[in-house]
């Protein structure tokens, strides 16, 4: 019997299939596709304290096997999230990772207070909860903060004492392939007392509109995402997998089965699929199946047993 | 779902009407997704609904890039993928209706000509047109303009309508919007934007209007003028 089981530190999944932040709102636009049951997790829209309208003009160019976003961290604000959506991610059976961006200490310091109090209530009144926090500190498309704190390890390591200070909900630090340490992050997060490491978000990038003179985007760079970065997203997962003990969540690029167990061997504990959903809605309904399928193939039993091989 | 091509037939040089097999939902202004390929172009193409029958669905589409050239290739037989119907599409006619698209604009409009028979409808051309014929045989001639080479917009008085829809070319909407300024005409504007998953989880296809962010996708693609602001509208 095969089994797609695993852990990212304390949280037991059902398989390692999680839907990527700011690819799945907040799981409804799918959940009317496919029952959400079927999935590892799910990692919300990036969310700040107060709302924020994100980037005018272009937010989307597609390129040769990628796709180059410039959202600018849109979301409707945390109070928002926790009001309104977080009671309706619950009705889903799957792990719910709260993706919580800011733009400041002050400001992540803040989110991370109301999902600490949040948990707090609801776990009072009896109610499922967050299962996960994970810090952004990648987003490459906001001018204050984000990915600000996820080039420089010490910059960041005051957004991670904070946050961890202040919740002891379990803690995912996604980090950027943009960092200029990738592994000397991964060790200040451990250093940190962080749960897991999620790696990678979307590489910094750039596209030209040739009749107007300038970059397409208002922001001048965006992020690029898609199977285009997969080789160097597998690099990036497999260095820091090497160097940390922490469990290391992939992705950058996974759209199929294949994808999903390079990951694993590379030492991925669970992997992340964004840019998949957009290339098919329904890749979340089908992925772990195929994985399964291609494990039986491979005649591979668990993913304890291919994990980190490499 | 899977859709079996039954024709796929230029109009004229990169224009194509793709007409697939089967019943399919859907109203005027909404769209689907279609991809015809496996994974790149990474995007499927989100495309308008023209026209719908007991079993065939149309599409009328412009070769523009990747995606679209893949689609021009289809030949009978072949199957494409589709995810739709998306979208809110075009609201009730109420009172005196005209509908009015320009070029591709006019995509949307046939099955709305179709919903509302009531209503008059207006098609412009920068060039030659194309699609009218499909217009003029459910259209008497008192309810159909057609202008090919000029501004159809100089053909309509907004004040004999209490609701206008349109489609087409920001510019021309824009000054569409003016003219409907005053005239105690309601305009309903068919906006487009990229998007990345069509189903209101990505984002992509923000739109600015006074009451916040909306999507393209999933509160539009048509919206009340009062929302649109035709600025963000044109960096597409």
């Amino acid at each position: 019997m095969t089994s797609l089981c695993c852990k990212v530190g304390t949280l037991n999944l059902r398989n390692p299939i999680i839907m990527a932040s700011g690819t799945f709102a907040f799981g409804a636009p799918y959940a009317k596709l496919y029952p959400l049951d079927s999935l590892g997790g799910i990692s919300t829209k990036g969310l700040t304290v107060e709302p924020r309208t994100g980037n005018r003009g272009t937010r989307l160019i597609e390129t040769a096997s990628g796709l180059m976003n410039s959202i600018g961290l849109e979301n409707p604000g945390l109070s928002h999230f926790l009001q309104f959506e977080l009671d309706r991610m619950c009705q889903y059976d799957t792990a719910i990772i709260v993706n919580l961006g800011g733009g400041s200490l002050e400001e992540y310091e803040k989110g991370a207070s109301m999902l600490q109090q949040a948990a707090a209530t609801r776990a009072a009144e009896g109610k499922r909860g967050i299962d996960m926090v994970e810090l952004n500190i990648s987003c490459p498309n906001v001018k204050q903060g984000g990915m600000q704190f996820g080039l420089h390890t010490e910059k960041a390591r005051e957004a991670v004492r904070i946050v961890r200070r202040i919740t002891d909900l379990p803690l995912m630090i996604k980090l950027s392939p943009n960092a200029y340490d990738l592994t000397g992050m991964a060790a200040m997060c451990e250093e940190e007392g962080a749960d897991a490491i999620s790696l990678v978000n979307t590489f910094l990038a750039m596209s030209v509109d040739l009749k107007s003179r300038r970059s397409s985007f208002q922001q001048t760079y965006a992020g690029l995402s898609g199977p285009a970065i997969k080789p160097i997203a597998l690099r990036m997962v497999h260095q820091v997998c090497r160097s940390t003990s922490l469990p290391v969540v992939g992705m950058g690029g996974i759209t199929t089965a294949q994808d999903v167990l390079e990951f694993i061997m590379v030492g991925a504990s669970a992997v992340q699929i964004g840019t998949g959903n957009f290339m098919n809605p329904r890749t979340g309904a089908s992925l772990a199946g195929e994985v399964t399928q291609l494990m039986k193939k491979e005649r591979i039993e668990s993913l304890e047993e291919i994990r980190g091989v490499i | 779902m899977q859709a079996v091509v039954v024709n796929n037939e230029p109009l004229m040089e990169g224009i194509y009407r793709l007409t697939l097999e089967g019943r399919h939902g859907g109203k005027a202004g909404q769209f689907y997704m279609l991809r015809c390929w496996d994974s790149f172009p990474l995007l499927s193409r989100p495309i308008s609904i023209h026209d719908l029958s007991e079993d065939s669905i149309t599409f009328l589409y412009r070769v523009h890039g990747g995606g679209t050239e893949l689609l021009s290739k289809l030949l009978p037989g072949n199957s494409l993928t589709l995810e739709g119907p998306y979208g809110n599409g075009f609201p009730s006619p109420q009172g005196r209706t005209a509908l009015v698209g320009g070029g591709m604009g006019i995509a949307p409009l046939l099955l709305a000509a179709k919903e509302m028979p009531e209503a008059d409808v207006y098609l412009g051309y920068s060039g030659e047109a194309f699609a009218e014929s499909s217009f003029r045989s459910i259209r008497s001639s008192g309810g159909l303009t057609i202008i090919s080479g000029g501004t159809i917009l100089d053909s309509l008085e907004p004040h004999r309508y209490d609701t206008i829809m349109t489609c087409g070319p920001v510019p021309m909407m824009e000054e569409l919007a003016r003219r409907c300024a005053g005239s105690g005409a309601s305009l309903y504007v068919s906006v487009e934007k990229r998007m990345a998953c069509g189903i209101g989880a990505c984002n992509g296809c923000a739109v600015e209007t006074p009451s916040g962010i909306k999507k393209a996708c999933v509160d539009g693609p048509v919206f009340p003028v009062e929302e649109v602001n035709f600025h963000d509208l044109a960096l597409l």
